[in-house]
């Protein structure tokens, strides 16, 4: 009846995820027990949980995002806790058992329940308001997208509870992955946690194609985007062909254990080395579909900040687009102490390394952009400044592991473990920081307090450099990653300071969210009446701040790059209409929720052979896609009167503003 | 916590890690005991100067623009309009180019002098051992001494040694570091790697790619000596009663963890083809991978046994 399930799956016998599992479920009753008390089930029903508008599943996005960084931090600093006392072989506090389980948890959770969503979410918030659309190209898609993105988080925030996580590596290369070799389900809520999310995700690249492609406002040229859109462009397009790749890879491996087939397996015929290829073809695009949107982030912001246009747009936009294609033939690089010979070797660590060409381009155009500014040193330009360092040292160490000669000693060490979160912390989680303080203003309508924010800021980086420099170190001696435990106490020290970096890094979590609660607490101080705080270049400062549910009254024209600038200088932003047309609008669906939670059903039942439950979820699926397919009742139409009264209360002391304080400056006065 | 003590804390934890750089000294890495690792540590050194030439400007740059012209420095010239320039990006397109231009000549050179199936350029015969990963031990195979050993490798310094390599379970890598590269041990495939010792010692060799619960204890000593020394050993390995045959062979196949060092006197010949063969059956050999005692027992008959590639 109930497949592999039974009361035995819970781990009862472990205090760490008892322990956990009692503060989930206080934590969560009290949560729940204050939103009925409340009374806002109805209002996040109708407003959030059912909405169709790209600012909120972008916020919605960023929030689960937030919530698992919490997670998949507490799994770094009890492994870097872990590591700093397992000297000479000493047991430390985590069996392997466990340990596996937690830098498993800890590499899926980062990249496809934190990077992603983050991205994912400011592209969501920020594209069809840099483009000057009323929405995404088919919201309901995107609602879908989000809740199946929540649907892997909640298969694998469950595993923790029900059963266990995979124990292979974020990657789950056969055979280990095998049923043989982990013959438990940790390996299953792997598979549907991300078959499921990584149908958002591939949902969502079409979304955007389609939106920047089709949804441009009258008039914007594709040359005439800005960079942020740019890159996001770029990004969904490698999402569109990259994740297809993985969806398969997940497939043949579920076949493998649901099936017994043997594409992966040792025994006939299998072959791990083709489940490498194709994880790594989907794999390495992956870290170029996270960090190009963050440097659209750091090339908006780094002209916002110096009130300059940015240096090169060209080069930015070619630069950028290289990287794209480029990131498709660098895969082998993950690998090349699998034995292939020389001639492959070398041209994949050659390809590599022409990579590091366009990149290194667009650092020198964020620094002309700087040159002969006047820069305002405001949180999204310190995270700015950081990841322009930062990420320098890790695009260095990158280019060396691509020398085959060099990774045949560096490969899989903690010199590797210290490169890419060199480039992940310091491009990507640097980016989206950079980004969260420079859009919050748009999506709330106030801004963030920067004290909290700076001390977050400087956590944050000392604790980055205390956590990975030593582990560039410890590659150099020789330490492999993923060790439970180690003979050499020479390597200790070096992971005790990491350890402290972890704590530095936890402080300014705590810093951070310590911001959110006081600007929140503090909003009526630092309000952004204009919608336009930073002095702006791009349209999605030309609207008001939190936007309006239609973004825009009436679609602004663009005839240049950074229009809004133009039109501030020309005196002709913020214009007033005395006609405004009724606006047709997507209503809001449950659908989607609805279709991700049968879809977690499914996902559930088939992590534990539950047959019936799984063909029902998977019916019941389908099922509600066709009567929403069948639903003619999905749009409506905002009389132009109602338009015309929003746009008034905000437009009216807006002039009467700029009057008084002087175009140009309103916002920054005002500010 | 204000921003003074925060940056006086950064302060001292450089300094802390310097002092840690500078008193730790042992880096295996770059203090190799033989020729590959010798020129992969100068490979990773030039690699790391010549990128220097590049990142130390941009950080530079990056810290010095930022400082000069912060909003507060109303002495600096500020261009609103500047946005291009043909020069400037000539030169930012060009540097990077010439940069990973001889980077990557260096990469080619150096990947196939690198190579780990090449065979070393030695006026010496390598000799040949046969390392097999299991769950979670090594098991050395000197064919031409038909001789075996667990969790401990002995070589004879300035011999060039020929290794082949397979796996009995998951995906393990070999790798010795302070020899120089390391390389994938895969089922059903032969992997090669070809090192040399320079300096008697005895050195770190374990798996580098994560292989299961028992990995972090899947370490073996390589202990390099000189002829007599590599002779003395393998005489010691000898004198062991044990043979490696199909039996002995599916016991130690079984999952152990902590394994001491231990020797087989004797070995099974073609043992070690036997091993990567069990995996290449066709269909009719079906339970081949479950019951390997057997498996073994089978000669190889099989040409689909080859390395891979």
């Amino acid at each position: 009846m109930f497949g592999k399930l039974s009361l035995s799956a819970i781990p009862f016998h472990e205090p760490i995820i008892m322990g956990t599992l009692l503060m989930v479920c206080l934590g969560g009753a009290a949560l729940l027990g204050w939103l009925t008390y409340q009374r806002k089930w109805g209002y996040l029903w109708t407003e959030w949980f059912t909405t169709v508008d790209h600012k909120r599943i972008g916020i919605m996005y960023v929030i689960l995002a937030l919530v698992m960084l919490l997670r998949g931090f507490a799994d770094a600093i009890m492994m870097r806790a872990q590591q700093a006392v397992a000297a000479s072989d000493a047991a430390g506090y985590l069996p392997p058992h466990h340990y596996d389980q937690i830098f498993t948890a800890h590499g899926v959770i980062m990249i496809f329940f934190v990077a992603m969503p983050f991205v994912v979410g400011l592209m969501n918030l920020v594209v069809p308001l840099q483009i000057g659309a009323r929405d995404v190209a088919y919201p309901f898609l995107n609602s879908l997208s989000y809740w199946l993105t929540a649907s892997g988080v909640v298969l694998v925030m469950m595993s923790m509870f029900v059963g266990d996580f995979a124990a292979t590596g974020w990657l789950a290369y056969p055979p280990l992955s095998e049923l043989k070799f982990s013959p438990t389900v940790g390996v299953d809520y792997y598979i549907w946690a991300l078959q499921l999310s990584g149908l958002g995700t591939t949902l969502s690249g079409i979304n955007f194609i389609v939106t920047i492609l089709r949804m441009r406002t009258p008039g914007m040229k594709l040359m005439q985007m800005p960079v942020f859109t740019w890159t996001a462009l770029v990004t969904n397009i490698l999402i569109v062909a990259a994740f297809p790749i993985l969806t398969v890879a997940l497939a043949l491996l579920a076949a493998d254990r649901y099936l017994d087939m043997h594409f992966f397996t040792n025994e006939l015929g299998g072959n791990a080395m083709l489940y490498i290829n194709l994880i790594w073809i989907w794999g390495h695009p992956e870290v170029y579909i996270l960090i190009l949107p963050c440097f659209g982030v750091f090339s908006e912001v780094v002209a916002t900040f110096s009130g300059k246009p940015l240096f090169g747009y060209k080069s930015m936009v070619y630069a950028t687009a290289g990287i794209g294609v480029a990131s498709f033939i660098v895969w082998l690089h993950h690998f090349f102490t699998m034995g292939s010979g020389a001639d492959v070797n070398a041209f994949f660590g050659i390809s590599t390394m022409i990579i590091s060409i366009p990149t290194g381009v667009k650092l020198f155009n964020w620094l002309f952009t700087m040159y002969r500014g006047r820069i305002r040193f405001n949180l999204p330009m310190l995270w700015t400044v950081a990841f322009m360092v930062t990420f320098t040292i890790g695009g260095m160490t990158g280019v060396l592991l691509a020398v085959p000669g060099a990774d045949f000693v560096l490969h899989n060490s903690l010199f590797l473990i210290a490169h890419f979160h060199n480039v992940i912390i310091g491009g990507v989680v640097f980016g989206v920081f950079a980004a969260i303080n420079y859009w919050f203003p748009k999506a709330f309508g106030f801004k963030l307090e920067e004290r909290w924010g700076k001390a977050s800021f400087w956590c944050w980086v000392v604790g980055f450099y205390l956590a990975f420099m030593p582990l560039y170190v410890l590659g150099l001696m020789g330490m492999t990653r993923r060790m439970n435990h180690y003979a050499n106490p020479a390597w200790q020290p070096y992971l005790i300071v990491a350890a402290v970096g972890a704590v530095f890094i936890a402080l300014g979590i705590g810093f951070m969210l310590l911001q959110f609660v006081v600007s929140i607490r503090n909003r009526a101080a630092n309000p952004d009446l204009t919608g336009d705080p930073w002095g702006g270049r791009t349209l999605e400062w030309a609207t008001s701040s939190p936007a309006p549910f239609y973004n825009f009254a009436v679609l602004p024209k663009v005839e240049e790059l950074d229009q809004f600038w133009a039109d501030k200088e020309h005196k002709r932003a913020y214009p007033q209409y005395a006609h405004y047309d009724d606006i047709h609008m997507p209503r809001n669906t449950g659908a989607g929720l609805i279709m991700a939670a049968f879809g977690t059903v499914f996902g559930f039942a088939m992590v534990w052979h539950i047959w019936w439950l799984a063909i029902g979820g998977l019916l019941c699926m389908i099922g509600s896609f066709l009567v929403r397919a069948f639903d003619t009742d999905v749009d409506y139409y905002v009389p132009g009167a109602e338009v015309e009264k929003i746009e008034r209360t905000r437009l009216v002391p807006l002039h009467k503003l700029i009057e008084n304080v002087g175009p140009a400056s309103a916002g920054e006065k005002v500010a | 916590m204000n921003k003074r003590s925060l940056v006086s804390a950064a302060r001292w934890s450089c300094v802390g890690i310097a002092v840690l750089l500078l008193s730790g000294c042992n880096l295996e890495l770059l203090s190799p005991k033989g020729d590959i690792g010798m020129q992969e540590k100068s490979l990773i050194l030039i690699a790391t100067g010549l990128m220097l030439l590049v990142v130390v400007p941009v950080i530079a740059m990056t810290l010095i623009f930022a400082w000069r012209y912060r909003a507060s420095n109303t002495k600096a010239t500020y261009a609103p309009k500047w946005s291009h320039s043909t020069a400037i990006e000539a030169v930012v397109w060009t540097i990077p180019c010439i940069i990973i231009a001889i980077l990557g000549t260096i990469t080619w050179r150096t990947t196939h002098a690198l190579d780990p199936y090449k065979p070393l350029d030695h006026q010496t015969k390598p000799i040949t051992i046969q390392a097999v990963s299991m769950d979670w031990k090594w098991a050395f195979i000197y064919p031409d001494y038909g001789v075996a050993s667990v969790n401990e490798l002995a070589i004879p310094t300035n011999v060039p040694v020929h290794f082949e390599i397979t796996s009995d379970s998951v995906m393990n890598a070999f790798f010795i570091p302070q020899l120089g590269s390391q390389i994938y041990a895969m089922a059903g495939m032969k992997t090669q790697l070809n090192l040399i010792a320079n300096q008697p010692g005895t050195y770190a060799g374990l798996s580098s790619n994560y292989s299961g619960a028992g990995f972090s204890d899947m370490h073996f000593t390589a202990i390099a000596t000189s002829q007599q020394g590599f002779e003395d050993w393998i005489k010691k390995a000898k004198a062991s009663s044990v043979k490696l045959d199909d039996q002995a062979y599916h016991a130690l196949t079984q999952p152990s963890e902590k394994v001491p060092v231990s020797y087989y006197g004797n070995v099974k010949p073609g043992m070690f083809d036997s091993i990567i063969n069990q995996y290449m059956g066709d269909m009719s050999m079906d339970k081949i991978g479950t019951t390997p005692a057997q498996a073994s027992a089978i000669p190889s008959h099989n040409d689909h046994a080859k390395a891979s590639e």
